[in-house]
């Protein structure tokens, strides 16, 4: 068991490195150099100047060595939009997206997982077939637009949620004004999650019910309801796990749209406008802190397996 | 899988695949067949209703709504097949690289792999964009470099299963050069899956594009694509909704139509792994 978390960690950390190189390679080969990323509007001489600041002058690994030295430190660079050290905007926009991104991934396991179950269970009934044919077609709508969609609905023409923003103007609101500004958001974010981890979640469990110890358990007289959610639900959930893993990227890039769509101050919204603004070194500081963030997302996601599948833990053992 | 099964795989296919052709045939006849100027400005009939002159209504600069959404169409299905091409040729060939290169060229490809799925596309793409500029080119290569991760792997997957078939090893002792043995005996078993892989691909990428486009670092105005000119409906929104109804629907009906391929091609090429 040692060895697997071991090994999962040097994998995470191996990958953590190689998406480092990339941002590293992506400012080199950028036209103009590393140079950017001080400033897009500086003179030839100010320019100059900088690249030898910035030891620029000196042979490309080296610069490699001293970028990888920085990022260890915590060091991601300055803004120089918002003229404060890149992390810490990022500390301070985070707390809302993992708000919105966990609320949605929340909304997605409590709907996708009973629903999954069920249209297992009873394949070709009503439920079956209005949750498929939903989730199919919110694989296919464009995030922004079900947003554009929600607002309209449900702010313009049925005044009932406010249009965007985090709180209500002026001041916090309390609790009850956060959950009431969260709505829409996280359930236009959560939609395509829940359909893509429905429709895992139905044909894993109609796999796992096919399972040999199923037709013991049965055999045996365990209950249908025991079935279902004891033996069927636990199986079933091995394979969504992984999906939900490979789900978490595409997560926080989705939500980077709603957050822009609904005003919503979180990280994803911070960088699109880092870059509309050509804020490099906070467009770059963002791209590795979430990345950074997914693969310890999916390291722990890993030690999940562990608990859910006893299969791995005797094997590792 | 029964004849019912096949039946109605190929009914789906054969509807999603005239959507998707009236849909091409309307973007590249389109543009040509309608009159109005996409880009054309007339402020005094500026965000005009549906209505005789312009079928579909002006948006808020007075540019009529049909023209743009069939230049808008030519743009979006162009970059998404485009971006598409650009990703079938990275998987098939890092994923013959990894399946065919020996241990040490497959554990980089894989963790190179690992790395790019860990990113999310989108934060990367807005990266690149950023540091070397939005153009067509550009948008196409950053959709297509940062979504070819699951088609390496199954191409990878695939030919470590083929490696071992007595064929395979039959061309091998003849002589065979890997390459041949990736054209000659193993592209037949990867056409399949790539044929699937692409067809979802297609989706996704437009999608993307339309993103993109909608947050300002795709397709830049005064050039129409179908997620530009959201951009701009949502702060018109009271006023004239109806600019928002049109390019989301239509990329709506593309992805479900491709998607709706993608599915029915996946039924008959591995009826075995029927999800749905």
């Amino acid at each position: 068991m040692t060895g697997f978390l071991l090994r999962r960690a040097g994998h995470a950390l191996t990958v953590i490195l190689l998406v480092c190189t990339a941002t590293f390679m992506l400012v080199h080969l950028a036209p103009g150099g590393p140079a950017v990323l001080a400033d897009p509007k500086l003179s030839v001489e100010e320019r100059t100047a900088i690249e030898e600041r910035l030891g620029l002058d000196r042979p490309v690994l080296a610069q490699y060595g001293l970028w990888l030295a920085r990022v260890a430190r915590g060091d991601l660079g300055r803004s120089f939009l918002y003229e404060v050290p890149n992390l810490r905007a990022i500390g301070e926009r985070l707390p809302n997206t993992a708000l919105l991104a966990g609320t949605s991934l929340f909304l997605s396991v409590l709907l996708a997982v009973p629903l999954g179950l069920w249209s297992a269970a009873h394949r070709g009934g009503w439920v079956d077939r209005v949750v498929s044919g939903a989730a199919f077609v919110a694989m296919a709508v464009p995030t922004f637009w079900l947003a554009i969609g929600a607002i309209f609905t449900f702010a313009i023409a049925l005044p009932l949620f406010p249009a965007g923003g985090a709180t209500a103007a002026g001041g916090s609101g309390g609790v009850l004004g956060r959950l009431y500004h969260l709505a829409m958001p996280a359930v236009v974010l959560a939609a395509v999650t829940t359909a893509e981890l429905l429709r895992y979640m139905r044909s894993s469990a109609q796999t796992a019910r096919q399972q040999p110890f199923i037709r013991v358990a049965r055999a045996k007289g365990v209950r249908d309801a025991a079935i279902q959610w004891r033996h069927v639900l636990r199986t079933a959930l091995i394979p969504v796990v992984t999906v939900l893993g490979i789900q978490i990227p595409r997560l926080v890039g989705g939500a980077a749209i709603t957050e822009t769509v609904f005003a919503w101050p979180g990280l994803g919204r911070l960088g699109i406008q880092a870059a509309l603004g050509r804020d490099y070194p906070l467009v770059m500081a963002i791209t590795l802190f979430i990345s950074a963030a997914v693969v310890i997302v999916n390291l722990a996601i890993d030690l999940a397996y562990l608990w859910i599948d006893p299969r791995i833990r005797m094997d590792q053992r | 899988m029964s004849p019912a099964a096949t039946g109605s795989s190929r009914r789906r296919a054969t509807i999603a695949a005239g959507v998707l052709a009236l849909l091409a045939l309307a973007a590249v006849l389109g543009p040509i067949l309608y009159g109005a100027d996409p880009n054309t400005l007339d402020l005094g009939r500026a965000a005009v209703p549906p209505g005789p002159g312009h079928p579909l209504g002006t948006d808020e600069s007075g540019r009529d709504v049909l023209g743009r959404l069939l230049a808008g169409g030519r743009v979006s299905l162009a970059v998404g097949f485009a971006a598409v091409s650009c990703s079938a040729l990275l998987g098939l060939s890092l994923g013959s690289l990894a399946g065919l290169g020996g241990r040490r060229v497959d554990a980089a490809v894989m963790r190179l792999t690992d790395a790019m799925m860990a990113i999310p596309a989108l934060f990367l793409i807005i990266t690149t964009l950023a540091l070397f500029g939005t153009s067509v080119t550009s948008l196409v290569l950053a959709i297509g470099g940062t979504s070819w991760m699951g088609l390496a792997r199954l191409v990878r997957a695939e030919l470590m299963s083929i490696r071992e078939q007595p064929y395979v090893e039959a061309a091998r002792a003849l002589g065979a050069r890997p390459t041949r043995l990736l054209l000659r005996h193993a592209m037949p078993h990867l056409l399949p899956t790539l044929l699937v892989n692409v067809t979802f691909g297609v989706g996704t990428a437009i999608l993307m594009e339309s993103a993109l486009s909608f947050i300002g670092l795709g397709i830049q105005p005064p050039a129409a694509s179908w997620g530009n000119m959201l951009t701009n409906a949502q702060a018109y929104l009271y006023a004239s909704p109806w600019l928002a109804v049109y390019p989301g629907l239509l990329i709506l009906v593309t992805v479900v139509a491709v998607n709706m391929l993608g599915d029915a091609l996946r039924d008959v090429t591995e009826p075995g792994e029927r999800t749905t």
